[in-house]
This record gives structure tokens, C-alpha cells and sequence, in this order.
């Protein structure tokens, strides 16, 4: 009895951890094969396409850079990365307050429209605003995608911080109050300083948004030297078709920055991601 | 903050976003309302007229409209998959074996990477000289070798497949987060009356995941409207004979190919009509499941 127990709970074992251990290898099998493809040589590679670099060489993610293509993408996303994400934290803070804070009648309807807005896809707003931006001259510019990006995030982002600044007790919003603090002074030493977490979050999940969006950079940023990232690799992908260790080197560079902030800042992703969906 | 000023101080404080909003949704789905009873003109020379219901007419005897939904409702099937799969796998970590922190962490990496490096990789691996067929001839399955993406009957499933792969840690990670505030004392109760594994999940788990699972599929549905357009883009630009144009990839296809923007705004305006009724049933949903958790 004792023993056949003991033989039930090892199959659960091996059950559990063939399980996890399967799904995770299919989960992990793109990055793999970007890794090390990405330390082959071309030749290498035409004969050893799925296991380990047998001589491991650098070459190939240099020469993926070289030329500066890769370079200057990632320089244009990053730019259209902060720029959108700042100013969208910015504003969103600043709509927020009043929405989680404040006894404000029009409040909650504001708030559900804006989960409403979450939703609309964003194929549909690129039909009218690229007949906007081209009737002001305003296509291949930063501005127009900064614009657009800082627009669509707003929804998510105002939620967001309104339903994190609706747990700072009022009774603190209320003595700063009585001591004859503004509203604006209220925001700025009390809220702020308070949101740390919630702002890293918002921070975080719009980041990699804007860094993974493509269909907006398609259209509003057809100009060689604009390209951001998403677009450069699918041109990068194109050019050295023939040479795959070459591409996957490209998309190790791609995928670095994005990988290194989600290890680091990984409770902020998670917190970001699950917010708003747990208490249903 | 006095009583007088407490009435505009709000709509001050929004007023930055209530702006942005405006620019980037609520004129450009104006614009698109009226666009969608036009033929939009591309210059002075060939002015925008009115055309009533005409671009609706075009796209309701379009079959390439038609498929476009349809392969939008063939990605439906993507959700039940992915529910299944996120309480099983939930469950399994929620009993925390050895290392099932490093586990959550390595199967919500597909969430992160972004949709261009994941379309081109698969790409590659698809291939019919690609790694998996090698794979699957070296493992003697030549006739399980074929051609993922090229072919018009395979391409929409290995598509699914990819969107799977990478939506299931959104699910896997939403799970667990409720898994974790249900009291322990359930699952304990279940298994002191003699529960199995399965009876758990169906006794205990789903039960209590039900409003997260409900969330779950909604955001899913959306998303399977909404945002497929980077897949399609990057792996099949529609192709092999149109059999991977989803609705999105047909809006892009009429406006920025063919300049036909009155057809694309009128696609458009389902597509919104369609999200609309879904958003409807969430909030719905939303409501009727708050009540049954505050009981």
C-alpha cells in the first residue's frame, strides 16, 4: 500500500515535470534556434542547421551589425520608444488623478469609455489619420508617430494609474488637504512619490508595445532612414534571405533589450499585464 | 481646493488626454464613418462623392471579404485551446514542483518576444526545407513533411499554431495569479474527499477561475479580430491563393494597396461593429460575474 503510494507519486512527478518540461522546450525553441544559428558560420550552418555551434564564432552577430542598418533602427526605436512612453505616462498621471482621486461626477463614465477605446483596432484609426497626416505634410515624421502611439496608449495607461491611485488612502489626500496643500501640490508630493510601482508598471507594458508595433510604423514611416526595428527586420530578413545565421544574429539584437528588461523588471510585466483582470 | 473650483479642476487635469483621445479615436472613427458612405477621392481632380450603401454592397459580395471573416472566425479556435491549455498548465504549477518559478518565467517568454522576430523564425523553421520537416525526415515521418506556409489548406492552422504558442503565457500567468488568492483550504478539501487530479480542476479550479477564464477569452477574441495584422504581415502576406487575409490585412490590402479607402472604411466599420458586440458581452459578463463574487 505504502509502496504502491510511493508509485503514484512519482508518475505525478514525472507526468508534472514531463509536462512543464515539453511545453517549455516548444516555447523556447524560437530563441534557441536564433541563438545558435546566430554563432554559425554560413557554412556551419548549411551543415549542422539545428544542434550547437561545434566552433562557436562571433562573426556572424558582427557582421549583422556591420553596415549600421541594424544600428540606426534600433536608435529610431528607441526614440519613438521613450518619446511616446513619457508623454503618455505624463498624461495619463495627470488624467488619472482626478479620475481615482477626486469626486469627480463625469469620473467613472470617463474611465469606461477608455476601456471601451482599449479595444478598437487600430487598423481602423490608420485609414482617417493617414488621410490626416498626409493632408498636413506630416507623414515621415517622428511627431505623427509619436502622436498616434502616445493616443492609443492613453486608454491603458490612464486606466491603469487611475485604478492603482483609487488604493492611496484618502485620508492622507485629506490631511494634506487641511494643511492647506493645492491639488496640484497633492499630485506632485503625494501621489507621484507614492506610484513608483504603478508608474514602472505603466512604464514597462506601454514600452514593449511601442517597441513591437508594427502596422503603424509601416505606414506612417515609410522613409529608409526613419525605420524602426519591427519594419528594419522584416527589410533585414529580405536582404540576407540566403544567409539565415546572418538574420538570426540580427533578431539575437532585436530581441536582447526586450528579453533583459523583462528578466530584470519581470514583477513589473507580470503586475502590468494581470492588472484590472483578476478581480474580473 | 474650494467648491467652485472643484467643478473645472477635473476636466483640467484630463484635459491633455481628452485631447489626445480626440485626435487619435474619436475623429479618425468619425472620419471613418463618413469615409465608409464615400467614394474617397485621391486629389482635387477626382473629388470624394457620396455613394450611400455601395462599398457595403462591394464588400458583402466580395469572396475575398468573405474569407477574411471567415479566417477570422477559424482563429476563434485558437481560444478554446488556449483555456484548456492555461488551466492545465496553471494547475500543474499552482502544486509548485521543483523549479516552477523558473518554469512560469521561461513559458511566458513567448508573450514578450515581438510578433517580427517570432513571424520570421517560425518562418524559417516552417520552411519545406525547413528544421522541422529535417527533423521530422531524419526521425523517419517523411510524409508528415510538408509545406506549412506554402500550402493554401496548412497555411491558417500553422498561423494558429504560432498565435497559440505565443498568447498562451498572457493565459498561463493570468491563471495562476487568481490560482494564488483562492484559499488553499479548497484544493485541500477536494483532496481529503478523495479528489483526483482531474476532479480537482473540475471541481475546484475552473469554478474558481471561471471570471479570470471568462476575461481570458474575451481579450482573446479581440485580439484575434484586432490584432493578428503583424503575423499575416510577416509570415504570409496573405498568401499561399489569399488563404491567410484576415479582415484586418484586407482593410490594409484596399486602402494602401488598391486605394479603394471608401471599401477599406467600410470593412472597417464591421470589423468595429463586430469588437462592439464583443465588448458589450465583456462588460456584460463583467457585471453579472462581480455579482456572482460578491455573494
Amino acid at each position: 500500500m505504502k509502496a504502491s503510494k510511493r508509485t503514484t507519486a512519482w508518475v505525478a512527478g514525472v507526468l508534472q515535470h514531463g509536462t512543464l518540461l515539453a511545453f517549455t522546450a516548444v516555447a523556447l525553441l524560437p530563441l534557441y534556434f536564433m541563438l545558435v544559428s546566430a554563432f554559425k558560420t554560413r557554412d556551419e550552418f548549411l551543415g549542422n542547421q539545428f544542434g550547437l555551434p561545434q566552433t562557436p564564432v562571433v562573426s556572424t552577430l558582427l557582421q549583422s551589425i556591420a553596415g549600421g542598418d541594424l544600428y540606426r533602427w534600433v536608435l529610431n526605436s528607441l526614440l519613438v520608444t521613450v518619446a511616446s512612453v513619457l508623454l503618455s505616462t505624463a498624461v495619463a498621471a495627470l488624467a488619472a488623478f482626478p479620475i481615482g482621486l477626486m469626486k469627480w461626477r463625469a469620473g467613472p463614465y470617463v474611465l469606461g469609455l477608455l476601456i471601451a477605446l482599449m479595444v478598437v483596432p487600430p487598423i481602423v484609426l490608420v485609414i482617417p489619420l493617414f488621410q490626416v497626416a498626409a493632408g498636413l505634410r506630416q507623414l515621415n515624421t517622428y511627431q505623427t508617430v509619436i502622436v498616434i502611439y502616445t493616443g492609443m496608449l492613453l486608454p491603458f495607461s490612464t486606466f491603469l494609474l487611475a485604478s492603482f491611485f483609487k488604493t492611496i488612502s484618502p485620508a492622507l489626500i485629506e490631511a494634506a488637504r487641511m494643511d492647506g496643500a493645492g491639488s496640484w501640490r497633492i499630485f506632485m508630493s503625494i501621489v507621484l512619490p507614492l506610484s513608483g510601482p504603478a508608474l514602472a508598471t505603466v512604464v514597462t507594458v506601454q514600452a514593449l508595445w511601442v517597441w513591437n508595433e508594427l502596422l503603424i510604423a509601416i505606414v506612417f514611416l515609410q522613409d529608409d532612414s526613419l525605420r524602426t526595428l519591427m519594419i528594419g527586420l522584416t527589410v533585414f530578413n529580405s536582404r540576407y534571405r540566403i544567409d539565415v545565421p546572418v538574420v538570426m544574429a540580427g533578431m539575437v539584437w532585436a530581441t536582447l533589450p526586450m528579453l533583459l528588461l523583462y528578466l530584470a523588471g519581470q514583477r513589473f510585466f507580470i503586475r502590468g499585464l494581470t492588472a484590472g483582470s483578476v478581480k474580473g | 481646493m474650494n467648491d467652485r473650483s472643484d467643478r473645472w479642476l477635473p476636466w483640467l487635469y484630463s484635459l491633455p488626454m481628452v485631447g489626445f483621445v480626440a485626435l487619435t479615436f474619436a475623429y479618425p472613427m468619425l472620419c471613418l464613418l463618413s469615409y465608409s458612405l464615400q467614394h474617397v477621392g485621391r486629389s482635387a481632380y477626382l473629388p470624394s462623392r457620396f455613394v450611400g450603401l455601395a462599398n457595403f454592397r462591394y464588400i458583402a459580395a466580395d469572396s475575398l471579404f468573405h474569407g477574411a471573416i471567415a479566417n477570422n472566425l477559424r482563429l476563434f479556435l485558437c481560444v478554446p485551446v488556449l483555456l484548456v491549455l492555461s488551466v492545465l498548465l496553471s494547475q500543474i504549477l499552482h502544486d509548485r514542483p521543483r523549479g516552477w518559478k523558473i518554469y512560469r518565467s521561461l513559458l511566458f517568454i513567448p508573450y514578450i518576444l515581438s510578433i517580427p522576430v517570432v513571424g520570421v523564425v517560425f518562418g524559417y523553421l516552417f520552411q519545406y526545407q525547413g528544421q522541422l520537416n529535417t527533423g521530422l525526415r531524419a526521425l523517419g515521418f517523411d510524409g508528415l513533411a510538408l509545406d506549412w506556409l506554402g500550402n493554401p489548406g496548412l497555411a491558417m492552422p500553422t498561423i494558429m499554431f504560432v498565435i497559440i504558442w505565443k498568447e498562451l503565457g498572457f493565459g498561463i500567468i493570468l491563471c495562476m495569479a487568481r490560482l494564488s488568492s483562492v484559499g488553499e483550504h479548497y484544493f485541500e478539501a477536494a483532496r481529503v474527499d478523495g479528489a483526483n487530479w482531474l476532479q480537482v480542476i473540475r471541481f475546484v479550479t475552473v469554478p474558481q477561475l471561471a471570471p479570470t477564464l471568462a476575461f481570458y477569452a474575451i481579450v482573446e477574441l479581440i485580439n484575434m479580430l484586432s490584432w493578428v495584422f503583424a503575423y499575416i504581415y510577416v509570415m504570409t502576406l496573405g498568401g499561399p491563393q489569399n488563404s491567410t487575409v484576415v479582415t484586418e490585412f484586407y482593410i490594409y490590402q484596399q486602402v494602401f494597396q488598391n486605394s479603394q479607402i471608401g471599401v477599406g472604411a467600410a470593412a472597417g466599420v464591421v470589423l468595429l461593429g463586430i469588437v462592439t458586440v464583443l465588448l458589450v458581452t465583456r462588460q456584460w459578463l463583467t457585471r453579472k460575474l462581480a455579482v456572482y463574487e460578491g455573494e
